[in-house]
């Protein structure tokens, strides 16, 4: 009780100190909230990006449907091949219809002709990264003889999808760089901010020693002060990112900033909202007390030369 | 109470020892007063008493401990049976002077009645009753001295070290402090006194002991400050 209380005191008592450890510790949780929120949106970008993208191939009007299904078969085997569809050309005519339903001559054209149509089969790949395994796969010559045209990657979006992928990759990197940097400099500052409270009262710290206080005693009030710091910060960063949310979807009229969803970051932020801030206000805590926990070591030390 | 036997301190080997086997007998409830001049090892011997410095050599006992088998976790133990009470009195500033005396107390985990209970009576001692609430920087230096002294006592230790408590004040507040001192030595508690006051160790005529050089060169009862 009086551990605790005593740190309470102190942190009332320190209040400039205490307010820079803060300050620092809410940047940092800020940042780290805001990297998190930023990863899943980019995340979710991407998967949706991808989840659009799919290699068609289509097939001679001479293939007959066993042929046809015999491949669908073969083509499930294959690693990379999530899923794997077969729309012969009639289910692919009415698709088109349904497509183009806003375009009378365009409809009229094709129902003028026989279906031009050919049979398709979409392949949905596992790993975006690997779609070249389902391509070399395509070009075997007997699957090739089957085919009426060469296989597209969604219309030849292929580079634009690979480059899509690459730099959505690189921001995920950069974002896991930040955040083991921002974390490592906050600690590094945090540490020195308790260190320096510490350093100022360095003469109490003596007497309590001189006095026969267990080393328990000295440290607990710190650590309990630190952890003040740490839970307050938390609040404050989960906070901030609220209010910059909210204040985003009022004030920006669009849902998207480049390729960060504002839209899905302020849901995926709401629906998470619990579970944030008891993750910042842990690790809020824990930066607290394990950099005052060191921060204390050396001046509770014993002289045993 | 007190034993050193043929105890060493060296702080640095190039300018020898601070202290030379030294050797000396306290017996309980004496009034030993160490005199000697500055640098001479008087500071060095009593930071080797409340462990804040490990002698280099020889044998340090006090009240049945042994402080070469004294584990470094259990030094706030024996802090806590000894009082001390320093020149420049070693206040906390932004307590009161009831906090200051039962921080003390808090420190060894007694409950908040027997605070209560115990600290006044500890004041009336020292003879700062009415000044509870007052702040260390409202008091005269003698004053702080005779908190610190509260302080010390207020655990009931068997030996109290005084390491120049009047080097800091005029001969009026000095004296009060003596007083003080040899009060609570009537109450039998031993009391190790170092000073530099010729006054004082001549009209107390109490066993001096004299360090020289880091050596005892004087051991006499009922004694006057010679150098």
């Amino acid at each position: 009780m009086r551990i605790i209380h005593t740190g309470i005191v102190n942190f009332i008592r320190n209040a400039s100190l205490a307010i820079a450890a803060m300050a620092v510790m809410i940047v940092t949780l800020t940042i780290v909230l805001f990297s998190l929120i930023a990863n899943a949106t980019f995340s979710n970008t991407i998967k949706q990006i991808t989840d659009k993208i799919d290699v068609s191939v289509y097939l001679k009007d001479t293939v007959s449907a066993k042929q046809a299904n015999q491949l669908v078969g073969q083509l499930r085997t294959l690693q990379n091949a999530e899923k794997v569809t077969y729309l012969n050309k009639e289910q692919v005519l009415a698709n088109y219809r349904k497509q183009n339903a806003g375009n009378e001559q365009l409809l009229q054209a094709v129902n003028e002709t026989s279906n031009p149509l050919p049979a398709t089969i979409h392949i949905k790949p596992r790993d975006l990264n690997k779609i070249n395994d389902i391509k070399v796969y395509l070009e075997k010559p007997n699957i090739k003889a089957m085919e009426s045209d060469p296989p597209s990657y969604s219309g030849n979006l292929k580079e634009a999808i690979d480059n899509i992928t690459h730099a959505t990759n690189i921001l995920r990197e950069i974002g896991i760089i930040a955040v083991v940097i921002f974390g490592i400099v906050s600690a590094l500052i945090i540490f020195n901010t308790i260190q320096m409270a510490i350093f100022n009262r360095r003469d109490e710290i003596q007497i309590m020693r001189l006095l026969g206080a267990s080393t328990s005693y000295i440290r607990g009030p710190f650590i309990v002060e630190s952890m003040i710091y740490g839970l307050l910060s938390a609040i404050i960063s989960v906070l901030i990112i609220n209010g910059v949310f909210v204040a985003a979807s009022s004030t920006l009229q669009a849902t998207t900033l480049g390729l960060l969803d504002i839209g899905y970051a302020t849901t995926y932020f709401d629906s998470h909202f619990w579970l944030f801030l008891t993750l910042q206000i842990l690790v809020g805590i824990v930066i607290g007390a394990a950099s005052s926990f060191i921060a204390t070591r050396r001046y509770l030390r014993f002289k045993t030369k | 109470m007190i034993l050193l036997d043929r105890v060493t301190k060296t702080y640095n080997k190039n300018l020898g020892p601070a202290l030379d086997r030294i050797s000396l007998h306290v017996e309980p409830k004496e009034f030993v007063i160490v005199v000697g001049q500055s640098g001479a090892g008087k500071s060095t011997l009593l930071k080797l008493l409340t462990r804040e410095e490990r002698q280099s050599g020889g044998k340090i006992i006090i009240g049945g401990i042994d402080y070469d088998k004294l584990p470094d976790k259990d030094i706030p133990l024996l802090r806590r049976k000894i009082g001390v009470v320093f020149q420049d009195f070693k206040l906390l500033p932004n307590k009161t002077v009831f906090e200051n005396v039962a921080f003390a107390l808090e420190i060894v985990g007694v409950s908040h009645k027997e605070i209560l209970h115990t600290v006044p009576k500890v004041l009336d001692i020292v003879n700062l009753t009415g000044k509870e609430k007052r702040m260390p920087y409202e008091l005269s230096g003698g004053e702080r001295q005779r908190v610190a002294i509260a302080r010390a006592i207020v655990r009931q230790p068997k030996i109290l070290i005084a390491d120049e408590p009047t080097g800091n004040l005029d001969p009026k507040h000095a004296w009060d402090v003596i007083r003080v001192l040899e009060k609570i030595n009537r109450y039998g508690t031993t009391v190790l006194l170092t000073t530099h006051n010729v006054e004082i160790v001549n009209k107390l005529k109490r066993r001096v002991v004299t360090i020289q050089n880091g050596r005892i060169v004087g051991d006499r009862a009922n004694a006057s400050y010679k150098i």
